[in-house]
């Protein structure tokens, strides 16, 4: 047992063995290494690079940096003396001359709305202030001597913040730097989650409901039928996505085609016309379409497989035909149901486009808020941490399902 | 043609009734015709009797319509024409659950997402059975098929030929009365498939139940069965006994397809009560006149290869003896296969005992062939 093994010329086989494997794994790592470099670079290193910026807050810390030290030992309880003011002077004086005052506003201001006139004003008088600056600041602003003012200050001076994060989820810090809830008018972002969520939601059960059938019948129909109604299922993948979602918009619209054709057939009033689209109904109906091949292949995928002598089995048993299709059919679905479920509702639920052009006012769903805080607020950190919450969801998903059905049979075509 | 094969058939059908006192059949098939596509007929005016008790096959190869029969049956296709009677009441509007037939598949067909003890439970729940009985009935059946601590697996977890044994027992859970199987053995190896052949004639003896089996082996078909329907092209050629079937063939192509075969092709010369006087390129050879048409008409003769006897000692015996040349030896073992020429044909197989004095005889020595004039069967051209 002890003996070791040698190769005819006495290498010992363990040797003999690894390098005449290491050849093969360094193909198989060159083979790889292009795909691995180019994910990286086109996705994980974009995706860590926005979890970053959800979170980093170098601002204040860089441009304000006597203030930051100065209010590294204040209590938060009064307002602070002359020493900090005069470091907020010397700071603002700075920031105006490297003309980067404007960010460090808007920064605060993203916090509590207000304070860019604030800070801007301050800086422009700061300059020709004599010490001592105290009663000066409080004379032109009567902002700085609230604690919020300061508590904001501090609160962002840190290079690592949570405060994207608590935005995101319409909380923030008070005074006191404990997380409350923001003013009633500014709660957007938790309903506009759960929007989100409940048009995925529809989203994808419409898919399932619509898909099902059609995926049942492309895998039990002979193979020159079900070619033809494969074209037809892709069709949709040919078409510029743009194209679709405008058809949609002809096809629903008030003076559209539908309602023209109830209006005609006398289902609704010309008075009554329906309003179908650039709300979340048109959303809905309109990335259901766009989705649906997403939710079919992978149910034809693993109904492909079943064979038709289960049902046949079932019902030689005894089992009427409705029955044997639930009992042992559905069950066997499982599999794809799951996959096309989890790929349109991770699909649905960071869809972009179509809410944004027939969504209208409650049709918007959270892509188009991040889109419209990286192109119209530039509030990156905010867009960042929506983000990164919407990740973390579908990351959540994957687990579940791996948990419930496991990932290995996941099966997308 | 079909007309007078169909008259036969019932006759034989009837002598193997009686195994119970109820000697109605339990299958009837009547004039039943098949055809998917319209234009050509799968299976060809179809008469057939299933005793009850009685395990029956359909052997016959690929493609001659066994399947479509089985499933015409089983109520998955229907009757293009005719009609098909399950203990007397005709079940052709009958839907497949409504029949209480139970069918073993080729691929088992096991439900993969249900423990074995749940597929055995599923025909029992359809049928509303108490839970107890339930339970009773499907440790009953998984003993019989010596699957007894297994119910708790999944069939994925199981080997071939315990999947199999579930799939029957799966189908003989509900008592039914009758059971098909189609080529239930079709993917297990040759050894477990002897296995498994004995345990299905050993369930089907202590039941009792009817079965109809499918299959394309025909040793497995001569093994199990009371008796075999032989299909060719949508026809039974023959139904019979094992033994008849191999003894008696009706026709050239059962002669060919059961069992190791001689043909000779010849003109008939003479005709004289149950014997015929045949010519084969030349040579006049006596036969039994099973089925032929008359003097003048082309025959095929049919031959065993045992019973031909080499170099007689007692040529006497032998209404036909003639010269041969030995063309190739193939040595088997037991025996020695040899193929020789004679009567113009050199495809002629005997074969020779590896213990007999001939065991020595090399390629191209001349011997003489004997064979007796009942022992080659003038049949169809
Ligand atoms: N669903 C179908 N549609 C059209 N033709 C069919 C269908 N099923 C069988 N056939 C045809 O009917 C004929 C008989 O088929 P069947 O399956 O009954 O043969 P079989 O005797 O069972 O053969 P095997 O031993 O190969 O199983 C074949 O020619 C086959 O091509
Ligand atoms: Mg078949």
């Amino acid at each position: 047992m002890s003996e070791q093994l040698t190769t005819v010329d006495g290498r010992p086989l363990k040797a003999a063995l690894a390098s005449a494997e290491r050849t093969k794994r360094i193909r198989a790592v060159l083979l790889v290494m292009p795909l691995f470099i180019f994910i990286f670079f086109s996705f994980l290193y974009p995706i860590a690079l926005m979890l970053y910026r959800s979170v980093e807050n170098p601002l204040i810390a860089q441009h304000m940096p006597e203030t930051v030290a100065v209010l590294e030992n204040w209590d938060g309880k009064d307002i602070p003396g002359e020493e900090a003011f005069a470091a907020l002077a010397k700071d603002l004086v700075a920031a105006r001359e490297t003309r980067e005052i404007g960010k460090v506003a808007t920064r605060l201001n993203f916090e509590t709305p207000g304070l860019r006139s604030v800070i801007t004003g301050s800086a422009r008088s700061a300059g020709k202030w004599e010490p001592p600056y105290k009663e000066k600041f409080l004379d032109r602003r009567k902002e700085w001597g609230e604690l919020a003012t300061w508590a904001t200050i501090k609160r962002l001076s840190p290079t690592i913040t949570s405060v994207n994060y608590l935005a995101a989820v319409d909380r923030q810090f008070n005074v006191d730097g404990e997380v409350v809830m923001v003013g009633e008018d500014y709660r957007i972002y938790v309903d506009l989650f759960m929007r989100t969520m409940w048009m995925s939601v529809v989203v994808t059960v419409s898919c399932l409901i619509l898909g099902f059938p059609i995926a049942y019948m492309l895998a039990s129909l002979p193979l020159r039928h079900s070619n033809l109604l494969m074209i037809l299922v892709l069709l949709p993948f040919w078409t510029s996505l743009l194209v679709r979602t405008t058809s949609w918009i002809v096809l629903l619209q008030t003076q559209g085609v539908l309602n023209d054709l109830m209006v005609w057939v006398g289902i609704i009033d010309n008075a009554q016309r329906i309003q179908l689209i650039f709300n979340a109904q048109g959303t809905v109906i309109a990335m259901t379409q766009i989705l649906l091949p997403f939710m079919v292949l992978p149910l034809y995928s693993v109904m492909k497989t079943i064979p038709p002598s289960y049902l046949r089995a079932a019902e030689s048993l005894g089992a009427h035909r409705f029955l044997a299709f639930w009992r042992i059919y559905v069950p066997n679905t499982l599999p794809g149901v799951g996959a096309g479920c989890l790929l349109v509702f991770i699909l649905a639920i960071g869809y972009y486009i179509t809410p944004a052009l027939v969504g209208g006012q409650d049709g918007q769903m959270i892509s188009n808020m991040i889109a419209f805080h990286m192109q119209k607020s530039l509030n990156w950190g905010l867009a960042a941490a929506l983000g990164g919450i919407l990740l973390v969801g579908v990351i959540m998903l994957y687990w579940l399902y791996n948990k419930l059905v496991g990932i290995d049979r996941l099966k997308l075509g | 043609m079909i007309a007078r094969k169909r008259a036969a058939h019932r006759v034989t059908g009837m002598a193997q009734g009686g195994m119970t006192e109820n000697n109605d059949p339990l299958v009837r098939f009547e004039s039943v015709q098949k055809s998917y596509d319209g234009e050509t007929l799968v299976v060809k005016d179809l008469n057939l009797d299933v005793a009850r008790g009685e395990f029956l096959t359909m052997l016959g190869p690929s493609g001659s319509g066994k399947t479509t029969c089985l499933m015409m049956l089983a109520g998955f296709e229907p009757a293009t024409h005719g009609e098909i009677y399950l203990d007397n009441s005709p079940i052709n509007n009958v839907p497949p659950h409504k029949r209480g037939i139970g069918m073993v598949f080729q691929n088992y067909a096991l439900f993969p997402h249900m423990s074995v003890a749940e597929n055995l439970a599923f025909p029992l729940e359809v049928r509303k059975t108490p839970k107890s009985e339930i339970e009773q009935r499907v440790t009953k059946a998984l003993d019989m098929v010596q699957l007894g601590s297994f119910g708790n697996r999944r069939p994925a977890q199981l080997s071939g030929g315990q999947q199999q044994r579930v799939a029957v027992a799966r189908a003989l859970v509900f008592d039914p009365v009758l059971v098909l199987m189609d080529e239930p053995l079709g993917a297990l190896d040759k050894q477990l498939r002897e296995q498994m052949q004995y345990e299905i004639k050993h369930i089907h003896e202590n039941l009792g139940v009817t079965v109809v089996y499918v299959t394309h082996d025909q040793s497995e078909a001569l093994t199990m069965s009371n008796r075999v329907a032989v299909f060719n092209d949508g026809v039974i050629q023959q139904l019979a006994p094992p033994d008849e079937l191999y003894e008696r063939p009706q026709n050239a192509f059962v002669a060919q397809f059961i069992g190791e075969n001689n043909t000779l092709v010849g003109d008939i010369k003479e005709a004289d009560g149950d014997n015929v006087t045949v010519d084969v390129n030349g040579s006049i050879i006596k036969a039994l006149n099973v089925n032929t048409g008359g003097v003048g008409s082309k025959t095929t003769l049919s031959i065993r290869p045992e019973r031909v006897a080499v170099n007689p000692s007692n040529e006497g015996d032998y209404q036909n003896v003639f010269k041969a040349t030995v063309e190739e030896l193939i040595y088997l073992g037991d025996h020695i296969r040899t193929r020789a020429s004679v009567c113009g044909d050199d495809e002629f197989v005997v074969k020779i005992a590896n213990a007999s004095a001939l065991a020595a005889i090399k390629e191209g020595t001349e011997v003489t062939f004997g064979w007796k004039a009942e022992d080659c069967r003038a049949l169809d051209a």
